[in-house]
């Protein structure tokens, strides 16, 4: 138990370092889940109006794609929860992998793991307290969900499943986290491949939930996102599925300790080759350094976005055999007044793809505040490198990374969807249908390079933004918000295509006010002290 | 024009802790100025001053004849900057970083950079998060040695090299200096400073307390002698300028004022001298009484600049 010297301590190290994430984190996933469900419950005051809705559900794909089933079309809880409880559940399967990166291989690589590994501190401790760290978040806020669940009105035995299975699969990837981080030697490493074992955990089960006459069905046990669904919360609760990602999580940490007993320290399992000895003749400008830097990750996102454009635009034509369904029509109809349910189906997905999208240009551009804090910034720009040119490679990286990739998206969709379904031009209605989504995109970034020039402490507001648009989004309509209030998400006035009509009108001003807000961060950012 | 830095009245303050407080400082072209403070005096305040990087409250700072703030792209040209700790890209190799640094400022010298990477005993074609400190620190080095430039600001340029790396940084610094380029040199190792510097100025929170070379300082401080007398001591603390005086039996060691020591040696030669070794202040001298005197004022300067890194 030596090895375990000073756990304790590091624990706390932990919390005192995420004392304002976690209670935050916590507050608005409980709060999220509680008062969303809450409010579904009103929507659906009777019997009759809750099968009509569920059974909408489960016969549209791209609500099946993105949340899965309803198992019991008859029952209130598995009615109002599938939605916000598989929102609920990603946010904390990603929190807790991330957090034990944050807290084992981002402490080791900038080296002040190595302070404290030269004080009492065994071997096994820092793993083991940032395990306790994540596990306890997820098992904190899988619980917490529970209770307000119940006090939002829903029956005991299926909240206290759900609690169970948000805990479960948090531990699981807390512990997917701990591997991840023993193999690669750069945190950034570690906790993108975390993030995207869980991307493909998600994708497998939205494929099997979304594939043509349920013939996929079994894929979603390949999944420990499918684990949790299978659980059924609220549509005959079984709790044996629990076990699995329980089994996973042991399986994971007994590889991740044993990896962490052999390997040296800050080495990982996964060594560095050697590389260059001078640069390639192109690396001599900033945005030359930027594409070095971001191209790792704009290719894997690009070919993510490849395969998930082809999934999305190969499944219109099972979209369009409801055709016949009026309760979809109905739902469709709600959705913008698009008669054609092809179309409001690639109008909703693109929809999501913007949103995913600018995760990915928002992190692209905030490389900018990472290189600053981190001490690369200053010998940039004690070279003949101004400031602006210096914030525009990144930048740049950012706007035309987010556009691509929503033309790689289109492209992807649109062939797999013209060779599926009769319409004339499918294909480039597709691909336009996904460029217009990009100033929104760029509005967001906008935000964050706003902060990031004026506001540098508080360049968190980028994201900020961002999830306050998602959240005005997905339940403006459920809380019957004013439209003046939904209408500050630049994603509500992007035309909604294919089937709508192309307006430049708002296209043109949201790329004026992208326009204005990078102006405005690039100013900032030229006048103020460089952190 | 013979100004390559000049510095007057310069002030920054970081929220409610002054970082720059009046602070001057003048750098002549072709030497090597040593900045010299302990931790939080205001030495990475000032080079980051200089490069543009923040912007004084107040104050004239000009460097090569122009204005830090404004001209950046120009200056730029014209310096190398190694700073205290060095981040590099993780992902790149270390002979990636010096070539990209190189180009940014406008080219290197290929000759220079294989010599440097040979004299340095650097492997070029690692992975900078491979690298230890004091690589990190040796990548930063060369990049900046093996450009063309007239200017080198150095901010504790040797923390992390070993003892041997630190002579052939010398070596360079002192073939750069033949050559007449000139460089600022903040440091507090007091070692480094007086083999390398022609001139020094010393600060303390944010302000020069003083400047000139290592000989004029000496030239003006007290000397301290040691002797062993062929009689008694007697009279000699009650003359002018004698400090310091401790006596044992007929040996004696004090200080003395410049400007007393040949009425003290005409003592001295009066009692009748066997032996006698005169050497004039350290710089660790130097520097402590400047850091020692008014300590109880200045405290507590002291300790709010230390919250700021230089």
């Amino acid at each position: 138990m030596r090895s375990l010297v000073g756990t304790r301590a590091l624990i706390r190290l932990a919390l005192r370092r995420d004392r304002i994430l976690l209670p935050a984190f916590l507050v608005i996933v409980v709060g999220m889940v509680a008062s969303g469900t809450q409010a579904t419950i009103a929507f659906y005051p009777n019997l009759q109006s809750r099968i009509e809705a569920a059974t909408v559900v489960n016969t549209t794909s791209s609500t099946l794609a993105m949340f899965g089933p309803i198992h019991d079309v008859t029952s209130l809880g598995a009615v109002s929860v599938f939605k916000l409880g598989m929102m609920g559940l990603i946010a904390i399967a990603i929190l807790a992998a991330r957090l034990v990166v944050r807290h084992t291989r981002a402490e080791e690589e900038t080296g002040r793991l190595e302070m404290i590994g030269a004080t009492v501190v065994g071997r096994r401790a820092p793993l083991t307290a940032a395990l306790v760290v994540a596990g306890g978040m997820s098992i904190v806020t899988g619980g917490a969900a529970a209770l307000g669940l119940v006090a939002a009105g829903l029956p005991r035995e299926g909240s206290a499943i759900l609690g169970a299975g948000f805990a479960a699969l948090g531990l699981a990837c807390a512990a997917i986290g701990a591997l991840t981080a023993q193999v690669t030697m750069s945190a950034r490493a570690a906790a993108g491949m975390a993030t995207g074992a869980i991307g493909v955990f998600y994708l497998v089960r939205a494929i099997a939930d979304a594939g043509p006459d349920g013939n996929l069905a079994w894929l979603s046990w390949a999944s420990p996102i499918g684990w949790y669904q299978q659980t059924r919360p609220y549509a005959g609760n079984r709790w044996w599925p629990l076990a699995l990602p329980l089994v996973l999580a042991v399986v994971m940490l007994v590889v991740a300790y044993a990896a962490a007993a052999r390997r040296d320290f800050a080495a990982g399992l996964l060594a560095d080759k050697s590389g260059r000895a001078t640069a390639s003749p192109s690396l001599a400008t900033p945005l030359a350094l930027a594409w070095r830097l971001q191209r790792g990750s704009f290719f894997i996102w690009a070919s993510s976005f490849l395969v998930v454009g082809a999934v999305i635009g190969g499944i219109t034509s099972s979209v369009s055999g409801f055709l016949d369904s009026p309760p979809v029509q109905d739902l469709m109809r709600r959705f913008g007044g698009v008669e054609n349910v092809t179309d409001a189906f690639l109008s909703v997905e693109l929809g999501m793809m913007a949103v995913v999208v600018t995760v990915y240009g928002m992190q692209a551009a905030m490389r900018l505040r990472a290189e600053e804090t981190g001490l690369r910034a200053e010998p940039m720009l004690a070279t003949p490198v101004t400031r602006i040119p210096w914030v525009w490679s990144h930048l740049t990286i950012a706007l035309a990374g987010s556009a691509a990739l929503m033309a790689i998206a289109g492209l992807s969709a649109g062939l797999t969807s013209a060779a599926q379904v009769d319409i004339p031009h499918q294909f480039w209605r597709v691909v336009e249908a996904a460029i217009i989504q990009v100033p929104a995109i760029w509005v967001v970034i906008g935000i964050g390079i706003a902060a990031f020039g004026l506001a540098p402490r508080l360049v968190i507001a980028g994201w900020v933004a961002l999830v306050f648009f998602v959240l005005l989004g997905e339940f403006g309509p459920l809380f019957r918000l004013d439209q003046w209030l939904m209408n500050l998400s630049p994603y509500a006035h992007t035309p909604r295509m294919p089937g709508g009509h192309l307006t430049t009108g708002p296209l043109v001003w949201l790329i004026g006010i992208a326009a204005a807000l990078i102006a405005a961060g690039l100013v900032g950012f030229r006048r103020r002290d460089l952190d | 024009m013979d100004a390559a830095i000049r510095i007057e009245n310069l002030h920054k303050a970081f929220g409610s802790t002054r970082a720059l407080d009046g602070l001057d400082l003048d750098v002549r072209v072709g030497e090597v100025h040593g900045l010299l403070g302990p931790n939080g005096a205001g030495k990475s305040t000032t080079i980051r001053v200089l490069l543009g990087l923040l912007r004084a409250d107040s104050g004239v700072a000009e460097l090569l004849g122009g204005d830090p703030w404004q001209d950046v792209e120009s200056l730029h040209r014209r310096l190398a900057y190694v700073p205290g700790e060095v981040m590099l890209w993780p992902n790149l190799t270390g002979g990636e970083v010096i070539d990209l640094m190189g180009r940014l400022r406008g080219g290197l010298n290929p000759k220079r950079r294989a010599d440097l990477l040979e004299r340095f005993e650097l492997d070029p074609t690692k992975k900078s998060r491979a690298y230890s400190k004091g690589n990190r620190q040796k990548v930063a080095l060369i990049a900046a040695l093996s450009s063309d430039v007239e200017l080198l600001l150095l901010d504790e340029p040797t923390a992390g090299l070993d003892p041997l790396m630190d002579s052939i940084f010398r070596e360079c610094l002192k073939e750069l200096r033949a050559q007449g380029k000139t460089a600022l040199l903040a440091s507090h190792i007091l070692s480094e400073v007086e083999a390398l510097a022609d001139r020094v100025s010393i600060i303390k929170s944010g302000r020069r307390v003083d400047v000139g070379s290592l000989a004029d300082m000496r030239h003006l401080a007290r000397v301290t002698i040691t002797a062993d007398l062929l009689g008694k001591p007697t009279g000699l603390s009650s003359l002018a300028g004698i400090h310091e005086m401790t006596t044992t039996g007929q040996h004696v060691e004090f200080v003395v004022d410049p400007e007393e020591l040949n009425v003290a040696l005409a003592a001295l030669a009066t009692i009748g001298v066997a032996n006698l070794t005169s050497h004039p202040p350290t710089l660790e001298e130097l520097f402590l009484r400047h850091y020692s005197e008014g300590e109880a004022v200045s405290d507590k300067g002291k300790r709010k600049a230390k919250a700021v890194k230089g």
